[in-house]
Order: C-alpha cells, then sequence, then structure tokens
C-alpha cells in the first residue's frame, strides 16, 4: 500500500481529522497550565481520568464519558487544592494521581476486561477511533478552541496574577475552575491521540517550543497551537510511514517524540537569543566615572558597526573589546568615554 | 454611625483582618477623602501590606466595615473606579507575556466579554505607558525588564483602567534611585490629575515631596496617623521598635539600653 493510498482508508482519515484538532486544542489550554505554573496538572487529570475509564469498562458504558466526569471532578479537586495553597498540597495531589492510577487498573480487573483494552487509553489508539468518538473529539476540541482563544484576555489576566484579577473585578475563581474543566476536557480527547500516560506532553511540549522563541503571550499562545498541530499530524505520518516498513509503532508515542525532538531542535536558537537579550540588557542608569579612551580611536560606533549597543541612560554604550564605549562630544570634536 | 459621602473613597472602621485564623490587624480605622496622597509606613511584619490588601478586599475582615466610594465592600462592583499594583513578586506567569499585553489586561474592567480592544482602549494603553516612561518597551517582554521597569510597567496597567483611587504595595522596594525617580514623576502627575493614592511603603525616598499624610502600622495596628514624617522620624519615634510589655522587665530594660539606631534593625 502506497502512503497515498493508506492516507485514504477510512480510519486513518478519522485519525487525521482527531490528530488535527486535538493537536490544536491541547496546547491550546497547555498555554494556560504553564501560565499558572502547573505543567504537571494535565499529568495529574491524565492519571485520574483512568479511573474513569475502568468505570466506563467495567460498567459498559462509554469510557470517554466517564472519563469526562471523572476528570472534570480531579481537576477541580486539583484546583481547590492548588487555591487553598497548602503546604501539603503537592503531597495530596500526588496521592490523588497514584489513587487514579491505582483505582483505574483494579477496577479494570474487576471488569474483567483484559490489560489490552485499557492499553488503548493509555497510550493511545487513534487508529481506532470510532465515528462517534470522532465527532466527539471534533465537537469538544472547538469548544476548547473557541474559548481559549476567545477569552484569552480573561484567562491571561487571571492565570499570569490573580490578585490583579480580583480587584479588577473578575471572578477569579470561576475563571480558575473554568481552566481546570478545559484542562480535563483536553486530556479526555487527547487520550484517543497519545493516551492518557503522555497526555501533558501534547499539552505543555509545545509550549516549552515556541516560548523559546517569543515575547508575547499572543505569540506563545498561536505558535503552540501551531508546533501541536505539526508535532501531532507529524507523529500519525511517521508513524504510518514506519508501519510501511513492518514495524509495528503506535502514534501516540511517535507524536510525543516528534514533539520532544522539536524542543531540541528549537532549544539552541532559544539559547542563543536569550543570550543576545541579555547582552543588550540595558545598564543601570548611574553616572559612570568617565575615562577617556587611552588610545586613539579611528573607529566610529553607529547602528551598523558591528559592536552590541546597549542602551544606558539617556545613550548607548557599545561593546568594544570587553569596553564599554560611550560617543561624547567635547571642544576638539567627537571623542569616546569609557564607561 | 453617619453615612458615609459617596466622595470618601476609603472608610475602614474598626477593622479586624485574620489570615488562617492568626490575627494581624486590629481594630485599624482608616477614611481615605479624595485627592489625598497617604503613605502606609511601618517595619516588616507591621500588617502595612496587609491593611492595603484588605482596602481591595484581597483580605476578608473577621470584624469592621470597609466602604469604597460610600458603598460597603460586598455591594462595590464599580472595581474601574479602582487601581491596584500589587507587590512585584506575585506578579508573573510562566509563559511570555509583552509590556503591551500585561498593561492591556488593565483595560479589562472596561471591556465587555469577546469584544476585542476598541480604539479608546488602545489610547488608555499608550497613555498609561506614556505616564511612566515605558512606551519605548510595550514590545518587550516583561521578563526581560529589570526590577524598576516592571515595576512601572505594573503601574501602567493600574492606570490603564483610568482609576480614581489607587493602591501601592510596595512599589519603591527594590528599585533603583532613577526608576525611583520615574515612579515619582509619575505618582505626580496623577497626583496633579486629582487621583487619590494610598502606597505602602518601607522607605519614603524620592516619594517624600508628594505625601499629604503618613499612616503608620506597628504590630496590626495604627501608631501613628498625621503629617508626614521623615523617614528618619518613622523610625526614631520608635513605630518600627519592638512592643515591649510591661511585665517584662529584663525585656523593657534591654531595649532602653540600645541606641536608638540599633533598634532598627
Amino acid at each position: 500500500m502506497t502512503l497515498l493510498e493508506l492516507f485514504s482508508v477510512p480510519f486513518m482519515q478519522r485519525a487525521l481529522i482527531a490528530a488535527f484538532l486535538v493537536g490544536i486544542a491541547a496546547p491550546a489550554v497547555g498555554t494556560y497550565i504553564v501560565q499558572r505554573r502547573l505543567a504537571l496538572m494535565g499529568d495529574g487529570i491524565g492519571h485520574v481520568a483512568v479511573t474513569g475509564v475502568a468505570i466506563g469498562l467495567w460498567t459498559q458504558t462509554s469510557p470517554t464519558w466517564t472519563a469526562v466526569v471523572v476528570a472534570i471532578a480531579g481537576a477541580v479537586v486539583i484546583e481547590v487544592v492548588r487555591e487553598r495553597g497548602h503546604a501539603e498540597g503537592d503531597v495530596a495531589l500526588a496521592m490523588l494521581f497514584y489513587g487514579g492510577l491505582a483505582g483505574g487498573v483494579f477496577v479494570t480487573g474487576l471488569a474483567g476486561t483484559g490489560a489490552s483494552r485499557l492499553q488503548e487509553f493509555l497510550f493511545g489508539s487513534i487508529l481506532t477511533i470510532s465515528v462517534d468518538d470522532l465527532l466527539v473529539t471534533m465537537a469538544l476540541s472547538v469548544v476548547l478552541i473557541v474559548i481559549c482563544v476567545g477569552l484569552s484576555p480573561q484567562l491571561f489576566a487571571v492565570s499570569q496574577d490573580a490578585d490583579y484579577a480580583k480587584v479588577a473585578g473578575l471572578p477569579v475563581r470561576f475563571y480558575s475552575i473554568l481552566v481546570a474543566v478545559l484542562a480535563a476536557l483536553s486530556v479526555v480527547i487527547a487520550m484517543r491521540t497519545v493516551g492518557l500516560l503522555l497526555v501533558s506532553a501534547l499539552m505543555v511540549v509545545p509550549v516549552a517550543i515556541v516560548q523559546q522563541l517569543t515575547r508575547s503571550f499572543r505569540m506563545t499562545l498561536l505558535g503552540a497551537m501551531g508546533a501541536g498541530l505539526a508535532a501531532s499530524v507529524g507523529g500519525l505520518v511517521l508513524a504510518a510511514v514506519l508501519s510501511r516498513t513492518g514495524a509495528n509503532v503506535q502514534p501516540g508515542p511517535s507524536i510525543v517524540l516528534v514533539a520532544l525532538a522539536g524542543f531540541f531542535l528549537v532549544w539552541p536558537i532559544g539559547a542563543w537569543l536569550r543570550r543576545r537579550r541579555a547582552l543588550r540588557a540595558p545598564f543601570p542608569e548611574t553616572s559612570p566615572e568617565e575615562k577617556p579612551v587611552d588610545e586613539a580611536h579611528p573607529h566610529h560606533h553607529g547602528e551598523k558597526c558591528g559592536h552590541v549597543a546597549v542602551e544606558h541612560g539617556d545613550h548607548v554604550d557599545y561593546i568594544h573589546d570587553g569596553h564599554r564605549h560611550a560617543a561624547h562630544v567635547g571642544a576638539e570634536g567627537e571623542h569616546y568615554d569609557e564607561h | 454611625m453617619n453615612p458615609v459621602p459617596a466622595d470618601v473613597p476609603v472608610q475602614l472602621l474598626h477593622g479586624d483582618v485574620a489570615l488562617s485564623g492568626r490575627p494581624v490587624l486590629r481594630d485599624v480605622d482608616l477614611t481615605v477623602k479624595r485627592g489625598e496622597f497617604v503613605a502606609l509606613m511601618g517595619a516588616n511584619g507591621s500588617g502595612k501590606s496587609t491593611l492595603v490588601r484588605t482596602l481591595v478586599g484581597l483580605n476578608p475582615l473577621s470584624a469592621g466595615r470597609l466602604e469604597l466610594f460610600g458603598r460597603a465592600l460586598a455591594g462595590f462592583h464599580d472595581w474601574s473606579r479602582v487601581g491596584y499594583v500589587p507587590q512585584r513578586s506575585t506578579a508573573t506567569g510562566g509563559v511570555p507575556a509583552s509590556v503591551w499585553e500585561v498593561v492591556a489586561s488593565g483595560r479589562l474592567t472596561h471591556r465587555k466579554l469577546l469584544r476585542p480592544l476598541r480604539s479608546a482602549d488602545r489610547a488608555a494603553i499608550r497613555a498609561a505607558l506614556e505616564v511612566v516612561g515605558m512606551d519605548a518597551y510595550a514590545h518587550r517582554g516583561v521578563a526581560q525588564l529589570s526590577g524598576g521597569q516592571h515595576q512601572r510597567v505594573l503601574i501602567a496597567r493600574a492606570l490603564a483602567g483610568r482609576p480614581e483611587l489607587l493602591l501601592l504595595d510596595e512599589p519603591t522596594a527594590g528599585v533603583d534611585l532613577p526608576n525611583q525617580q520615574a515612579l515619582a514623576e509619575a505618582l505626580g502627575r496623577l497626583k496633579a490629575d486629582g487621583a487619590t493614592i494610598v502606597l505602602v511603603a518601607h522607605e519614603l525616598g524620592p516619594l517624600a515631596p508628594l505625601v499629604d499624610r503618613a499612616v503608620v502600622m506597628r504590630d496590626g495596628r495604627k501608631a501613628y496617623d498625621g503629617p508626614p514624617l521623615s523617614d528618619a522620624d518613622v523610625h526614631a519615634q520608635g513605630f518600627d521598635a519592638a512592643h515591649v510589655h510591661c511585665d517584662d522587665a529584663s525585656a523593657r530594660a534591654a531595649n532602653a539600653a540600645v541606641p536608638t539606631p540599633l533598634k532598627e534593625l
């Protein structure tokens, strides 16, 4: 089967649609999660959702919907524990994670369904996604994207500085719970794509990639959605290509590895940008001791002279062989002082 | 009790505040009149930051009554009249944000849900950045600013909402002198425009000439309320010295024996 034929089979087309939408929606929510410094929240919800899936398998109802209910409950508990800010908060969260995972495996055992069925949810099984599941995934993805982009001014303000947002009259608690619920929903839609144990990677890694390069929240949000889309579809295609060689590569792990590869590709650029910005950070605006440059200075510093220009109060210093040169105009013409 | 006229921006009567069960503020009265510039001073732990957080509704009162613009806090919804500048350390997120975006969130008190910025919003954001002298930095990331520049951005965010009452929590802490001067200039301009300003400060520095009235907190109570004091006065009068109990003779003797400058430590 050629690659083109592979993409024309219905299960692959369903997988592509799911990967496309989840790849956009999960990092959109993830941006707010990272902004709130809760990068591991997705993992926590993912662990709790395992119990939800198991309950669905046990009671022979849709695992998607039981996972939605349990994941939202878990996310709200995590948010409440966080808001209380108790010192033992992280221990409480850890116990919630373990309880979710252990409970899920335990209940699956009660149900008598083998571990293989649960594994579909733990590591993803985007190729077996049914039409009904695809419709749910599409609807929830669109809702997540619309809320994350449409309410971005409010969600940004609440996640950036909750105290300020409260004094500005925003319903901070409502928005915090909303972010937790959005996270729970994105965990559930991503569970068929990358699996509950890797779900957080699709929420966090695209944000980590783009924030190496961006300076604004808006660019980070949109960039993360683009990076998530590329990793998600790219990983699926990679898995499909590798499967043609006879390997049995699951799309979930390959999506996560493609995302991580993206991070390590971008990291050197980010490191270079950070170094460049640090070099150009303004010097403190104190009046320095002025000392004329000793040797003759035939070179004229300017915009395109190649020396790093750093703001220093009301003028610019040029970094010249490790010295800070500032131009002054004296009686005998222009000269350079060392600052 | 007489009803408060609506143009008294802040009135706190017999305010008690407990944080996780520990009494922090006790029986604090504070009235701020329109156009006043009030400095809340005192040592670390004296309750001055707790007080300003209480005035904006972040700490609930366990007893007493707080009115903003003549309305009890529970019934006060006109938050666009209030600008709050929190301590710098609390105001950061885990992803990049530009100066413009942070200041733009100051317009949320005027914006409706799901509406883009209008030109009036943009004008207010630009004007706020100009007041604090940060207009050239609008597209920088806040993470790349110095402490003093970040502080000015947080003030611009509060100003973008065009508040009548501005409350600032330690805006000068950890800010170098040129930035303190820039800050004093910005606040001076607001004061001239008739804004009411309440500011928490450990030391006033270049802000001193602006202050109309000083309130010194000690140990959760108001220790002084009157004409401005110099920084030296606040320390010399022992407002920030440890509180000595009468029955603790040895502590009192020790405190008396220490020369004043050392008590500040």
